[in-house]
């Protein structure tokens, strides 16, 4: 039911450029079988592999080995600051006649209103929250992105036509060509042996 | 004319399968008629890629945009002529102004409820409705935005709101709960554009992998910031995403607080109290739902999404309309107790003139639109009727925004001392401001169906049983297609 094609000469608009190989891609249908598949690939002992899927698989984290990301604490840190900017600003600006000269000179401006004491923290607090919240969602979201290598506008998988799919309803799992165990024959008989309905080479 | 198939009757089961029945021991379907990953595709990107939207999508569209003319007149009206083109007086500074801006800020909590707090509560059944409900957040907020922007009278001075460096050395006053809102509406937005943002990139990703046109793929490819879909990305995707709904959760609940601290840490009658903050988020969260509903019932109509947005989905939504109607009733009520119990005269007056004085017809909209009516839908007969549904999610819009005009107007008009009391009448502008405001509401959120994923497929796809890696194997259901479903996918 499954039919292996191997298209290396894959049609390319401009085919003047020298052809350097990025990988194999192995195409699954389902989320069990590229699960199965991605721990064989693991067990092989290849690292410079990844799985492709249109949606995340659950448990597809400990069957490839990836490792727990630190993002949480670079959020935290970002919550953190905000919380500081917050704070400092409020206290700057509303109790302090403070001058700060650098980069451009301002100065604080002591409130004194409804009979609060110029540094009332109890009325400083819904401000603080909102900044921690605005900073952590902020490096929650770029640091994210960020750590993924994201945005680019191109990738080697974006020439292949069958990848496409990987948006849809199809589940690849990827092989890189600069993995230390990588060897283009070898490992493309090894993606065949899981049982894929398709294995491709990409190019660069 | 595109027409999208109507295989399912408008009212009752679909497709042969009645969602709403709750079997012990067993989770009910959420997505009916559909067992492949492909058809959530193309039922979804079918909106998106049809050469040209349905005939009703013309309709509204042109309706849409004529309200919006209209709020943009009444908006260059007001600036080149000042705020006396609004019916306030002395005692009542606010009124429709901040009425619709507490109405609007209220909308779009269901949007965030939604999309943070039941996906934090494991909800599966938020992933058919969450996109366009954050959408409806986000535009909804910038309704909202509109109007302390413009009421501040001299609107070229509304830079003051921000702590931004000037020549007068001067700055905003944060010890003021009208700054503190400030901070949180626009915190609110940006963080549930981000959220909103963030969840649509891998489905941008698929309307890019599907484009056949040049500016499709552009538009959608930029957007999509090269997603492919690696399980290395999905792994600081999903932690990211849980972050932002446990970050979203409190900020939601915060901001529905500190705009009832606008009214509560007055000194007015009517407005000083402490049930303020939960009783704001309650009806909030049952305004935002019932607009969730008045716009799923057309949307889904509309666009073929009757498998996707079930039955089930609008009467667990109703379920939660009841719900925090009841929570409404019973502020309305706690409210009047607490009037009497507190022995205050003032406070005594303000309520008995709410229900009585002259503005009683305002009160008793209020009461019988927000807890009376939403009472049919403890019967589940009326929670699951479509026309009942719609009906009822329009009484509640307007029962909302009753209850905001109730607590301002009312208020002010009739406060200390009686030689003050002044009563407050709308102009056209007042009600031409507030019905162009639907119509940027509305233009927007066509768009928004019009041109971006209104579902969100890669959840969808991730809470069918087909998602399940140990699925295919046991059952054999969801396993190997025959292909069929790849239809329209190259």
């Amino acid at each position: 039911m499954s039919t292996v094609a191997h298209t290396t000469t894959s049609a390319t608009p401009t085919g003047s450029k020298s052809k350097v190989l990025y990988g194999y891609i192995a195409e699954f249908e389902t989320p069990g079988a590229v699960m199965a598949a991605a721990e064989r690939v693991k067990a092989e002992g290849y690292e410079r592999w990844d799985v492709c899927t249109p949606f995340p698989v659950h448990g597809m984290d400990k069957a490839m080995g990836v490792k727990r990301t630190i993002l949480p604490v670079v959020i935290f840190g970002g919550g953190m600051t905000g919380t500081i900017a917050a704070t400092l600003l409020q206290i700057f600006t509303n109790s302090t006649g403070l001058h700060i000269p650098i980069p451009i000179p301002i100065t604080g401006y002591p409130f004194l209103i409804s009979g609060k004491p110029l540094m009332s923290i109890p009325a400083f607090i819904p401000v603080m929250f909102e900044l921690t919240v605005l900073f952590a969602a902020l490096t929650a979201v770029f640091g994210m992105f960020i750590m993924n290598g994201l945005p680019r506008l191109s990738h080697p998988l974006f020439g292949s036509d069958r990848f496409r799919r990987v948006t849809n309803d199809r589940f690849f799992v990827v092989i890189e060509a600069r993995d230390a165990r990588f060897l283009p024959g070898k490992t493309e008989a090894f993606l065949k042996s899981l049982n894929p309905l398709s294995v491709e080479a990409v190019e660069e | 004319m595109t027409s999208f198939p109507a295989n399912q009757p408008a009212n009752g089961p679909i497709g042969g399968v009645d969602n709403t029945i709750d079997v012990p021991g067993k989770r009910a379907q959420l997505v009916l008629n559909m067992e492949k990953f492909g058809q959530i595709t193309t039922t979804v990107c079918r909106v998106n890629e049809a050469k040209h939207p349905p005939l009703a999508w013309y309709v509204a569209f042109a309706m849409s945009l004529g309200l919006l003319g209209l709020l943009g007149f009444c908006v260059l009206f007001l600036f080149f002529t000042g705020v006396g083109v609004w019916g306030l007086n002395n005692p009542v500074m606010w009124a429709f102004d901040i009425t619709n801006f507490v109405f609007w800020v209220g909308i779009g909590h269901a949007g965030t409820l939604i999309s943070a707090i039941l996906f934090l509560f494991r909800q599966k059944w938020r992933t058919a409705i969450n996109r366009f409900a954050e959408a409806m957040t986000i535009f909804a907020v910038i309704c909202a935005g509109l109007f302390p922007g413009i009421h501040v009278g001299r609107v070229w001075f509304a830079y003051w709101l921000f702590p931004i460096p000037n020549q007068m050395e001067m700055w905003p006053q944060f010890r003021s709960p009208l700054l503190w809102d400030v901070f949180a509406v626009s915190t609110y937005f940006t963080v549930s554009l981000l959220f909103w943002y963030t969840g649509m990139v891998p489905d941008l990703a698929t309307l890019r992998d599907r484009a056949k046109g040049k500016l499709q793929q552009l538009g959608y490819g930029l957007f999509a910031l090269g997603w492919r879909g690696s399980n290395r990305h999905w792994h600081r995707y999903e932690r990211a995403y849980l972050i932002l709904a446990a970050l979203s959760t409190p900020l939601v609940l915060s901001v529905h607080s500190v705009v009832s601290f606008d009214f509560a840490t007055s000194q007015l009658p009517g407005w000083h109290t402490t049930i303020f903050p939960p009783y704001f988020v309650a009806g909030a969260i049952f305004s935002g739902f019932a607009m969730v509903v008045t716009l799923a019932v057309p949307a889904r109509e509309m666009f073929g999404l009757k498998d996707i947005i079930t039955l089930r989905h609008l009467d667990n939504m109703n379920k939660i309309i009841l719900v925090t109607g009841c929570m409404v009733g019973y502020a309305y009520s706690m409210e009047f107790f607490i009037a009497w119990y507190s022995g205050a005269m003032y406070e005594k007056f303000a309520f008995i003139n709410r229900a009585f004085g002259q503005y009683w017809w305002a009160y008793w909209i209020m009461v019988s639109c927000n807890v009376i009516t939403p009472q049919l839908f403890w019967f589940k007969a009326l929670r699951t009727s479509i026309p009942i549904m719609f009906v009822l999610s329009l009484v509640v819009n307007i029962g909302m925004w009753f209850e905001r005009y109730v607590i301002i107007v009312t208020s002010l008009a009739n406060d200390f001392l009686p030689s003050s009391w002044h009563n407050y009448i709308p102009t056209w502008v007042d009600i031409g401001t507030m019905v162009g405001a639907f119509g940027l509401f509305f233009t927007l959120f066509l768009l928004f169906c019009r041109f971006l994923p209104m579902i969100a497929m890669a959840e969808i796809k991730a809470v069918m049983p087909a998602a399940d890696p140990h699925a295919g194997h046991d059952h054999g259901h969801g396993g190997h297609a025959d292909g069929a479903n790849a239809k329209g996918a190259h």
